[in-house]
């Protein structure tokens, strides 16, 4: 008896969770409902803003610079603990004392062998799971390269749970003119990313769903 | 710091730069008595190398804090001479390409794209095992872009007005 209860609520929630999830799929790249409070400006959103290295973080200030800061507030920027100078540059950038700057675990170094990295990945991932749930942005800003893949989907998985609705928008490289670099290709396809630029036509020809924007820089 | 004190004469800056890579094949090149001598015949007299994670150490001729030895070589008479300078990182690459003459990349997308658009002569050197697909050609000749598009379909999107 209490074994065929079990089975029930086993069953019914994972129906739940896959309605949940189908919802939330279906939801992701639909814009969000006007939020306009009786005609008074939408309120701000929390936003993340990841920090990739050299001419990722150069591209991501240059978009930064463009947005309206007192709609996108506040602010967290999150690079990589071997990246000493993204979160310098960012700091040049801000002017208000509410950002926060943190550092995340990488998954991988370049040439760090396989049997590690298993163990530094799983370390990355439970460090990620531990900032996004301190942040809980509903803004997430990113262009690579793969710090922010593991942040990206915990922020779906996010979503699927209720624990916060966040919306994703991921600009492909200057550098990308044929090809998408893995981590655009992983957010693109897994449907992670709720817009998703790219800053040359041919690509917008193989990926319909991206936005051409023309370059950045 | 030194840097006012030396703009009195007419600086020619050759702005090597690799970013945040390792890439000492191209320090080591540019510090050969060879390319030196070259730039220095085409009239540039300092060489300023942003090395990175990359482990070769240039031969620096700058003496003391950031003084570069330009008195001692103007006293001599001579231009054989370039000054060598080099640094690992700044947070403000920027300045350095602005001051420069030529630059020299390690085909990097920011000093790429920063330099083109200073309108300045650039030289990429490419680092072939990170390298896949950037097309130099295709960006020649170069507007410079901006943000906006892009700025404009995020306030969209979040129900924000866009301007």
């Amino acid at each position: 008896m209490a074994c065929n209860v079990t089975i029930t609520v086993v069953i019914i929630s994972a129906m739940l969770l896959l309605i949940r999830l189908l919802y939330v799929l279906h939801r992701t790249g639909k814009p969000l409902k006007t939020r306009d409070s009786a005609g008074l400006a939408p309120p701000p959103l929390s936003t993340l803003i990841i920090l990739g290295s050299g001419g990722h973080t150069a591209e991501m200030l240059n978009l930064l610079s463009v947005l309206q800061k007192d709609r996108f507030s506040p602010r967290f920027y999150i690079a990589a603990a071997t990246d000493n100078m993204s979160l310098q540059k960012a700091r040049l950038h801000e002017e208000t004392s509410r950002s926060q700057f943190m550092q995340i675990y990488r998954s991988r170094e370049v040439g760090q062998s396989y049997l590690t990295s298993v163990v530094t990945t799983l370390i990355a991932m439970v460090h990620a799971l531990w900032l996004m749930l301190r942040i809980r942005p509903q803004v997430i800003l990113c262009n690579g390269p793969g710090t922010c893949v593991p942040l990206c989907v915990i922020a779906f998985l996010l979503k699927v749970v209720g624990i916060r609705w966040s919306s994703v928008f991921y600009v492909e490289s200057i550098a990308r003119v044929q090809r998408l670099s893995l981590s655009g290709l992983l957010l693109y396809k897994l449907r992670v990313a709720d817009q998703f630029f790219v800053q040359w036509p041919q690509l917008q020809k193989k990926y319909p769903r991206a936005h051409y924007v023309g370059c950045l820089m | 710091m030194g840097d006012s004190e030396v703009t009195v004469k007419s600086k020619k800056t050759v702005f090597v730069t690799v970013g945040t890579t390792c890439f000492d094949a191209l320090v080591k090149v540019v510090d050969t008595q060879e390319v030196k001598e070259e730039l220095s015949r085409r009239g540039y007299n300092e060489l300023l190398i942003q090395m990175g994670r990359g482990s070769y150490i240039p031969q620096s001729n700058v003496i003391g804090e950031g003084m570069i030895n330009l008195m001692g070589r103007d006293s001599k008479g001579g231009d054989e001479s370039i000054a060598v300078d080099y640094f690992t990182f700044s947070s403000s690459i920027a300045d350095h390409l602005r001051a420069a003459s030529l630059v020299i990349s390690h085909a990097g997308s920011g000093s790429i794209f920063e330099t083109l658009r200073l309108g300045k002569p650039l030289i990429v050197v490419t680092l072939k095992q990170i390298i896949s697909d950037v097309k130099v050609e295709s960006l020649i000749p170069y507007h410079p872009g901006d943000a906006t598009p892009v700025a404009k379909l995020i306030n969209r999107f979040l129900g924000f007005s866009e301007d």
